[in-house]
């Protein structure tokens, strides 16, 4: 093992796939001379040269439409949005071409692609700050995965990137720069499977990406008071696989699912009615949701960080659970 | 559209050396067949054998034939979603086409996607789009990977008027250029997007001059023309093949029947209609057969003969296939890993 961040574990995860496969190329905005927006793809245009590190122009519809016909074409593309936000220009090309190509032509053909986005926020404002996996999760057709650590980001997109299906790779600003440990052997990490990244008695937290950081932290502050949580990973929004969940559950009698995104409509309803339906006499307590405020991400500092789930808001609804 | 130059001798001494007999009775067949097809298809909708949109290519024939007699085999092919024409064209066995229209498992695509959605990648038929514009960028992506690939195919896209009005049309047509994609943009110009005139809908009328923007060479071609079509797209095709870049052709033609079914027309006169179907490319290229003796009136009659056969069978097939099994909803939505 060995520490790195989850900027260069994806990175490693994306050289060791060209390596591997010539079919494997790299297309988006700003991916080769300037070496990726957030430095993901730096010194692979040096290493693989233009024909399969493409910088676009800025054409989202272009970019995302462009890659799936490359795939139908037999190459294996990862087309990078410059972040999800963009990914609203291109939607006509996920949901209706990207996802639906495979099943409206009776099984022709295959759509080995990885669109690659990350989601975060940074004083960004209302346009520039979402986080839309639930719209995604929400498409058959599709697989989304959201990963939290450098080890997983890294397994995820190895396994994305040789997937015969169409995939959205979600990464997240703010985890860029996160350090972890990645094994040094080659490796890859299978879809829909969660991982549970800390065992405990009393109340599941579900959570993916950023989030599990937030709900560690927390975690650890509440073990002071002898309350143990129980942090599961998604990892993998669709397919969605809760049975990793569904044995915490059983376990801790409370669920509680911690998001990024806007509550209403979001992965934590998905879940929540999966929870109620599935392990009903297993609650203790109604499953309950924490997300971001129900408003558009403001620009100024302070209320910004009013906007965000945090661990100090996480710690007062488990508490809350508990009482 | 430019005027058509009236033949004199010389010309039709170079007319002859440009079709061949067995070519000439070819071709005549393909355009008699979808013209048929299209005919049986529209009753078949009228008896509720076919649900949802119908989109007829009646009227437009010479550009789908024309054009797939332009291109090598192995050429890609993808389209908008008034389709029947180019999978006929390309030669798929038209029980295949008929029975995906009913919604039928011996449908080319298991009845799953219906008649605005047929491909045959056998055949590199890529298949027909939906969301008008949509497919443009696939179109390139295609390209990039037979460039990418180092194949020696281009990639055909067709689309109508009114797509050369949307963003992706602009954003891949940017792409090809800049990256020399080997494409070639067919736009049937029908002068109706849906039930709006092209001079309601564009600011250019001249929607070759669009691609210009892109430095991408342009030609207006009269699309009811089956020789006209045939040797632009050959001639585009080869450009693009040699490494020259994208190629656009905007192909004059007129669209007979309504948009879908069940569309009143009360965007265009009868007079309108009727003087267009003065120009049938069907009834165009029967008479350049004939005048120029590349076949006598009983040959043709007996290839329309040799059709019908062909379509009723394609029809019975249809009405007898089975529909899909309820289990195929969860078959190809994604692949099991």
């Amino acid at each position: 093992m060995a520490l790195k961040t989850y900027r260069e574990a994806l990175r490693e995860a994306l050289r060791e796939e060209m390596i591997r496969d010539e079919r494997v190329l790299i297309m988006g905005q700003e991916v080769g001379v300037w070496g990726g927006t957030y430095a993901v793809t730096r010194g692979l245009l040096d290493e693989f040269g233009e024909k399969r590190v493409i910088d676009t122009p800025i054409a989202e519809e272009a970019i995302v439409g462009a890659a799936i016909g490359a795939a139908m074409g037999g190459l294996r593309p990862v087309a990078e949005l410059m972040t999800i936000n963009f990914s609203l220009v291109a939607m006509d090309q996920i949901v209706n071409n990207m996802a639906k190509i495979r099943f409206m032509f009776g099984g022709q053909m295959t759509i080995p692609l990885v669109v690659r986005t990350p989601a975060g926020w940074g004083q960004l404002a209302a346009t520039h700050s979402q986080t839309f996996e639930s719209w995604f999760a929400h498409i058959p057709g599709l697989t989304v995965v959201m990963p939290s650590t450098p080890a997983d980001a890294k397994g995820l997109l190895k396994t994305a990137i040789r997937s015969e299906n169409p995939v959205m790779f979600i990464e997240h600003a703010r985890l860029y720069g996160t350090k972890g440990e990645v094994p040094e052997v080659e490796y890859t990490l299978p879809m829909g499977v969660p991982d549970v990244k800390r065992a405990g008695r009393d109340v599941t937290i579900v959570t993916y990406s950023r989030m599990v950081n937030v709900a560690l932290e927390a975690a650890e502050t509440l073990a002071r008071d002898g309350i143990e949580c129980e942090v599961v990973d998604l990892r993998t929004l669709r397919p969605l696989n809760l049975a990793a969940v569904y044995g915490s559950v059983e376990k801790t009698h409370r669920a509680i699912i911690l998001e990024e995104d806007w509550t209403t409509c979001g992965m934590g309803a998905e879940i929540a009615a999966r929870i109620g339906r599935d392990r009903f006499d297993s609650l203790d307590a109604p499953v309950e949701r924490l997300g971001q405020v129900e408003a558009p991400i403001p620009y100024a500092k302070n209320l910004e960080a009013l906007m965000f789930p945090d661990e100090a808001l996480l710690i007062g609804k488990v508490r809350g659970m508990l009482a | 559209m430019g005027g058509t130059k009236r033949s004199n001798s010389s010309e039709s001494d170079r007319d002859r050396m440009r079709v061949t007999r067995e070519e000439a009775l070819a071709l005549f067949r393909k355009m008699s067949q979808i013209r048929r097809f299209e005919e049986r298809a529209e009753e078949a909708y009228g008896r509720g054998m076919i649900g949802g949109f119908l989109h007829l290519y009646i009227g437009e024939e010479a550009i789908a034939v024309g054009a797939l007699a332009g291109l090598e085999p192995e050429d890609d092919v993808i389209t908008h979603y008034r389709d029947h024409g180019y999978v006929l064209a390309r030669g798929v066995d038209p029980k295949r086409v008929m029975a995906e229209l009913y919604g039928k498992s011996t449908g080319l695509g298991k009845g799953k996607g219906g008649s605005m959605h047929l491909a045959d990648v056998s055949r590199h038929l890529w298949g027909g789009y939906a969301v008008v514009g949509g497919h443009v960028p696939l179109a390139a992506g295609l390209a990039l990977a037979n460039q990418y690939r180092n194949l020696p195919r281009v990639v055909s896209c067709f689309l109508g008027d009114g797509a050369t009005n949307i963003g992706t049309f602009f954003s891949s047509l940017n792409m090809a250029a800049l990256w020399k994609l080997p494409l070639v943009v067919i736009v049937e110009n029908n002068r109706y997007g849906m039930g709006t005139a092209v001079k309601r809908a564009s600011a250019v009328e001249d929607i070759y001059r669009k691609a210009s923007a892109f430095n991408i060479p342009a030609v207006r071609i009269d699309g009811n023309d089956v020789l006209a079509v045939r040797d632009a797209v050959r001639d585009m095709a080869r450009t693009a093949r040699a490494g020259g870049g994208p190629q656009m052709i905007e192909a004059m033609t007129y669209r007979f029947r309504g948009h879908s079914m069940g569309d009143p027309q009360r965007y265009r006169s009868r007079e309108e209609v009727e003087a267009a179907k003065a120009a049938d490319p069907i009834d165009r290229w029967r008479r350049y057969i004939l005048e120029r003796n590349l076949a006598e009136e009983e040959e043709l009659e007996r290839v329309i003969g040799e059709i019908e056969t062909e379509l009723e069978e394609a029809v019975r097939f249809a009405e007898e296939s089975p529909a899909p099994e309820p289990a195929e909803l969860c078959f190809d939505v994604v692949v099991e890993e």
